[in-house]
């Protein structure tokens, strides 16, 4: 058995943008803010940072192929550098490229940077994009909202719900995560709602109505990770170190075996099982203090928190009613205001939920700091529920 | 005994039906005389919907019960929809034929399918499955956009049990121009009705019957049906009349629910006479265009008892009263459809042409390791208990039900048809296909509920001038479909 990557790797310095509709910034903007940030906060020179990962999604609307950008914003001395793409969990897929060199050896000191311009179609929502030449064949011409909305359909036939009872609770998701978003300014969204304006907003795929929906929007974010040993080099005795670092795309049996019921993501218990063992947690509920879970819409929150282990098989509309997720609950969910409020710039979302938990665990949230966080866990979901890449990342302070 | 005819049938009347008072009270401000014509309903293509879709689905109801495997088929049709890529080779790809399947077009005249029938009738050696599917186009205010339909039907025709006995032909030729179509005319130009009662289809249709009974040596008040597919039943009516017939032979033309659908029609009539047809009955089946061509036919005890097949498409359907949404579906009507509606969908023939019995013919795999049913079909198992390397066998799709796992009613998704229904298909006897649906009403999808196969166009490609087809999962017959 693989040892894994728990405590092999520091966070030593995060960045990140504004996240919203950023029309007179370019992604040179946006990578530029996220990274100084980064490097101001890491305390280190910029040339010692010796390889980079670089997360885009939408190359065709962003910045095109390859990390060249990257390497040409950072102006950084012809290091290594790689552009990845795992859909939604591209953002983590750069950090686990940084974390995994630096775990590996082959260099003390990386930097992962996502970044997405989206704002640039010309319409709301996520750009059109090919399937490739045989899947546009036959696969349905879904949007995300639609390809999520089935999980709803599926969820009240499994557990025999009433729809209007599925939707209170999924209401109450999209409430919460306006509520913590409108406390951070770097937030997109930071007005709040009531549970009557989600339940009532325009439908856009049923069941999910318009305040279902996460935000669409232009970002970036940042990471710099180190050895353990360049941290303690640096003075810092307490340090954000990762304590897990996983990944499971689907194999193809959501799309096409019977076995899947439609109701949950597969991919995501899966991984998230696998975490739990790398970080050596045996009982999330205790150890686990905030989730920055992938939150594309309301649903997907809510089917997340059984998926997780967190709300038991069936009772997830129960605990989010109860407020086990809310800013002072139990298990704050998204108390940046998540993908729904804090915004989605695809590229950038894994790196800005780990922001986010760095921030928590060295007690520098501001208005939103929760009391001593043990354990952070971010989630990513690239693709719909019938196939997708699910990333689970843990982090924790060091020692 | 082996005998040359009809071996089976089947028809296709698209679910959609236009109330022609709606049409009366959008258009008749421009043409008030359409008022006579403002009752009834009459069938419309859905978007997704064309002579080949139509006359697929006609084709493998008139196989459905049929262990035969047609040396031959033929679409029928004004309106097929390419110049010049064989729509009848779309057909067989989608009912997947045997690869030795000899294909073909018919076209050029309202009577296409009826010379079809005659021709296969006549050299019986082979099989030949005709099916005829037309979707009509008209002009906003116009007689015909009252008086057609869209729609299809098949037959096989062979050598064999037939339920219906060929016992004869005759043929007239004439240029007679009631009306025609061209690329440059788009809808059809038609002349005066009376000149093409009095100088065309009477003395056209009464030198055919003449000529076909006097051939088969068949008395005139033997005949028990008349198949003239006219444009209303007071022709048909006059042709009976002046051949000679009992007035009250003559078949009803599918006017109230229907309308004519043109080279299809009379396929879709004889269908309705079938249904209705005793042993010992003899059709007198009628092709107009340019022409007519007359067949006589005589049922046999082989025909079924107790089938209702047209007339319970006739009865279902949906009514539609907007006027736009009837225009919008014959591509009529261009409204703003939105920056999604600009994706490219060009096609990769390449893929296409390797992938052809996957997409037209839905054809998965079924891992004989396993038995469980997938698609597309693949090299290694889905099924992650087996996860088997190249075990799996050819396993269609297309003629299984199954029941609705998820779905979702799609407003953000381009169609010209909002909203966009799709989900999880979960396939009787294994298999999950995530697809696209047809013919649901907003609010009629529901978990569990029972779907059937259609093949539909798929995607339009605008700048090229191309569509692709594939399936999609519609409501169940027993439900409200067509």
């Amino acid at each position: 058995m693989a040892e894994g990557i728990r405590d092999k790797v520091a966070v030593i310095g995060m960045g990140c943008t504004k996240f919203g509709e950023r029309w007179d910034a370019s992604p040179e903007d946006l990578v530029t803010e996220a990274f100084e940030e980064a490097l101001a906060d890491a305390r280190v020179d910029r040339a010692d940072i010796e390889a980079g990962w670089f997360g885009v999604f939408y190359d065709e609307q962003n910045v095109g192929k390859s990390a060249y950008p990257l390497s040409q914003y950072l102006r950084l001395p012809n290091i290594p550098m790689t552009r990845v793409e795992n859909l939604c969990a591209t953002g983590t897929e750069a950090l686990r490229g940084a974390v995994y060199a630096v775990a590996a050896g082959a260099c003390d000191i990386a930097v992962a940077v996502g970044c997405e311009k989206l704002k640039d179609t010309g319409f709301a929502g996520l750009p059109e994009r090919t399937k490739g030449t045989f899947e546009d064949l036959y696969q349905p011409n879904f949007t995300p909202p639609g390809a999520f909305a089935q999980l709803a359909a599926a969820y009240t036939a499994k557990h025999r719900l009433d729809m209007g009872d599925l939707k209170r609770a999924m209401a109450h998701v999209s409430w919460k995560s306006h509520e913590n978003g409108a406390v951070n300014p770097k937030a997109h969204l930071r007005r709040k709602i009531s549970i009557d304006q989600a339940l009532n907003a325009p439908m856009v795929a049923y069941p999910l109505g318009v305040l279902d929906c996460c935000g669409v929007s232009d970002g970036a974010a940042c990471a710099i990770v180190a050895r353990p040993e360049i941290a303690r080099q640096m003075g810092c005795d307490r340090f954000v170190a990762v304590k897990a670092l996983q990944l499971a795309p689907s194999n193809g049996i959501e799309m096409g075996h019977r076995s899947w019921d439609g109701a949950h993501t597969l991919t995501t218990r899966k991984a998230v099982a696998r975490a739990y063992a790398e970080a050596g947690i045996s009982n999330p509920l205790a150890d686990i203090s905030l989730t920055e879970v992938h939150d594309c819409f309301s649903i997907t929150e809510l089917v997340l928190m059984e998926d997780l282990g967190l709300s038991r098989e069936g009772g997830a509309v129960a605990d989010i009613l109860d407020g086990r997720y809310d800013a002072a609950g139990d298990i704050p969910c998204q108390i940046d205001g998540g993908l729904k409020c804090f915004g989605h710039p695809i590229g950038a979302s894994g790196l800005r939920m780990t922001y986010e938990i760095y921030q928590q665990l060295l007690g520098r949230a501001g208005e939103r700091q929760l009391q001593s966080p043990k354990f952070g866990l971010a989630h990513n979901l690239g693709g719909i529920p019938n196939r997708n890449i699910a990333a689970v990342s843990i982090f924790g302070l060091s020692g | 005994m082996a005998a040359i005819g009809i071996l089976g049938y089947g028809a296709y009347i698209p679910r959609r039906r236009m109330s022609r008072d709606a049409i009366y009270h959008a258009v008749g401000w421009a043409q008030p005389s359409l008022r006579t014509l403002a009752s009834g309903r009459r069938a419309f293509a859905a978007w997704d919907e064309d002579a080949i879709t139509m006359g697929v689905e006609a084709a493998r109801r008139a196989l459905r019960d049929l262990q035969i495997s047609p040396d031959a088929l033929c679409l029928a049709s004004t309106t097929a929809p390419f110049l010049d890529r064989q729509n009848a080779g779309v057909i067989a790809a989608a009912l997947d034929l045997s690869e030795r399947i000899r294909t073909f077009d018919m076209a050029g005249s309202q009577r296409a399918a009826v010379s079809a029938l005659i021709a296969a009738c006549n050299s019986a050696t082979e099989t030949t499955i005709i099916a005829a599917a037309e979707k009509r186009p008209v002009k906003a205010a116009s007689v015909l956009e009252m008086a057609s339909a869209d729609a299809g039907a098949a037959v096989v025709v062979g050598c064999g049990e037939p339920i219906a006995e060929f016992l004869g032909s005759a043929s007239v030729r004439a240029d007679f121009v009631d009306h025609y179509r061209t690329a440059q005319s788009g809808a059809d130009y038609a002349y005066e009705e009376r000149w093409v009662r009095e100088a065309g289809v009477l003395p056209l249709t009464s030198k055919a019957i003449g000529a076909v009974l006097a051939d088969t040596g068949v008395g005139v008040k033997a005949i028990s049906t008349l198949i003239a597919p006219m444009a209303n039943f007071r022709l048909a009516r006059s042709i009976a009349i002046a051949a000679g017939l009992s007035p009250g032979a003559v078949q009803d033309v599918l006017t109230e629910n229907c309308g004519v659908a043109g080279a299809a029609h009379p396929l879709l009539m004889l269908s309705a006479a079938l249904d209705k047809a005793r042993a010992g009955d003899l059709l007198l089946l009628i092709g107009f265009g340019q022409g007519c061509d007359a067949a006589l036919l005589r049922v046999t005890a082989k025909i079924a008892p107790e089938r209702a097949l047209v007339a319970r498409m006739l009865e279902g359907g949906a009514t539609e009263t907007n006027y736009l949404k009837f225009l919008a579906a014959s591509g009529r009507l261009d409204i703003e459809w939105g920056m999604r509606a600009e994706r490219d969908n060009r096609t990769a023939q390449t893929v296409a042409f390797n992938k052809s019995r996957d997409i037209y013919g839905f054809v998965g795999g079924l891992c004989t390791q396993c038995q469980t049913p997938q698609f597309p079909k693949s090299r290694r198992c889905v099924n992650p208990e087996c996860a088997a390397l190249d075990k799996q066998e050819d396993y269609r799709f297309a003629d299984r039900n199954g029941v609705i796992k998820t779905f979702t009613e799609d407003h953000l998704a381009f169609t010209r048809e909002p909203p966009l229904v799709y989900g999880n298909i979960s396939f009787d006897g294994g298999g999950n296909v995530f697809m696209e649906m047809a013919d649901f009403a907003s609010g009629e999808a529901r978990i569990g509920g029972a779907v059937e196969m259609r093949f539909r166009i798929k995607d339009v490609d605008e700048t090229r001038g191309f569509h692709r087809y594939f399936w999609k999962a519609a409501p169940a017959a027993g439900g409200a479909g067509g």
